[in-house]
């Protein structure tokens, strides 16, 4: 089962990305940006990080990146694709996905464990979690505010797509705590925080039980594994 | 040099931290009468030749698509300058 991950320059979590989806049981294939061949892969993660240096806006520029280009007519026939902080200010910017993403309320970089809330647990990222299942993983961003007008929201609110919301703590301002979406078909999904950071114990967030040993992340990637295999 | 001026700007209703934290700091400087400053974008393209209406249009066309983001900004003006 392959997962693709484009590399754009100035991605920082390709790697990691590349081994969640290793820990989940899947074969990662790096892609770069400047490649439309994106090498037959079943999925495709849009990592974390500062693509073309935020220049513009962030992710304006990597949306027009020849991976992405492929990316956007794939998703279109179902191919599953999710974009992590950097990665969802690309769906954003290439229209897979609604709304828009400005600087945090308080304008400070925030980094720290979130908790969210599962809202959606039928899309290709998300089918392995409980409905409403409040799970930690890290988030990190300086510019995730996410906005839209009035009628999108209603729209995502009606339609069941919001993916996740933030728990306890709005982090950025988002509007209706909103921390990832999903596409209507639920193949394409977006979020801030960033479940590659949360896949392995000893490394991911601390829990009630042992320090570092969230892994709340890993089941973003096994169930899009799981969704290939049974396709 | 031909070029073409695409000026941008953050949407009205949207907080502008870059035009607060310089209008917090004209205020700093007594420039009291200063009610608020917004910051936005001015973005030049170059020309090897003459500007056609077709390369207005086709600027039109990026400032809305490209350069801007409608969500979050407005295309202020989209102007030829020799």
């Amino acid at each position: 089962m392959k997962i693709g991950v484009i590399t754009y320059p100035g991605t920082l979590d390709d790697r990691d990305a590349q081994r969640a989806i290793r820990l989940a049981g899947g074969t990662p294939v790096p892609l770069w940006h400047d490649d439309d061949d994106l090498k037959k892969v079943d999925a495709v993660v849009l990592p974390g990080g500062f693509s073309y240096g935020d220049y513009l806006r962030c992710g304006a520029i990597a949306a027009k990146a020849p991976a992405t280009k492929e990316v956007i007519r794939l998703a279109a026939k179902g191919l599953p694709v999710l974009g992590i902080c950097n990665g969802f200010q690309v769906l954003v910017e290439s229209h897979l996905l609604p709304g828009g993403l400005i600087r945090n309320e308080k304008q400070h970089f925030i980094c720290r464990d979130q908790k969210l809330r599962v809202e959606n647990n039928e899309t290709a990222w998300t089918s392995l979690f409980e409905k409403d299942q409040e799970i930690l993983i890290p988030l990190k961003n300086g510019e995730g505010g996410y906005i839209a007008t009035d009628d999108t929201l209603k729209m995502l609110e009606q339609e069941n797509r919001i993916a996740f919301r933030y728990v306890e703590t709005n982090p950025n301002g988002s509007m209706n705590d909103i921390a990832g979406i999903t596409n209507e078909r639920g193949n394409v999904v977006g979020l801030m925080p960033h479940p590659e950071h949360a896949v392995e114990a000893g490394f991911g967030p601390d829990t009630p039980t042992a320090m570092r040993s969230g892994i709340d992340g890993l089941l973003f990637f096994e169930s899009v594994l799981k969704m290939v295999v049974n396709s | 040099m031909p070029k073409i001026i695409v000026e941008i700007m953050p949407k009205q209703d949207l907080l502008d931290p870059q035009g607060k934290a310089v209008a917090n700091s004209l205020h700093r400087e007594g420039k009291k009468e200063i009610t608020a400053v917004r910051i936005g974008k001015r973005i030049e393209l170059h020309f090897d030749r003459e500007i056609t209406d077709q390369d207005l249009e086709m600027a039109r066309d990026q400032a809305a698509n490209f350069l801007s983001n409608d969500v979050i900004e407005d295309v202020v003006a989209v102007t030829k300058e020799d």
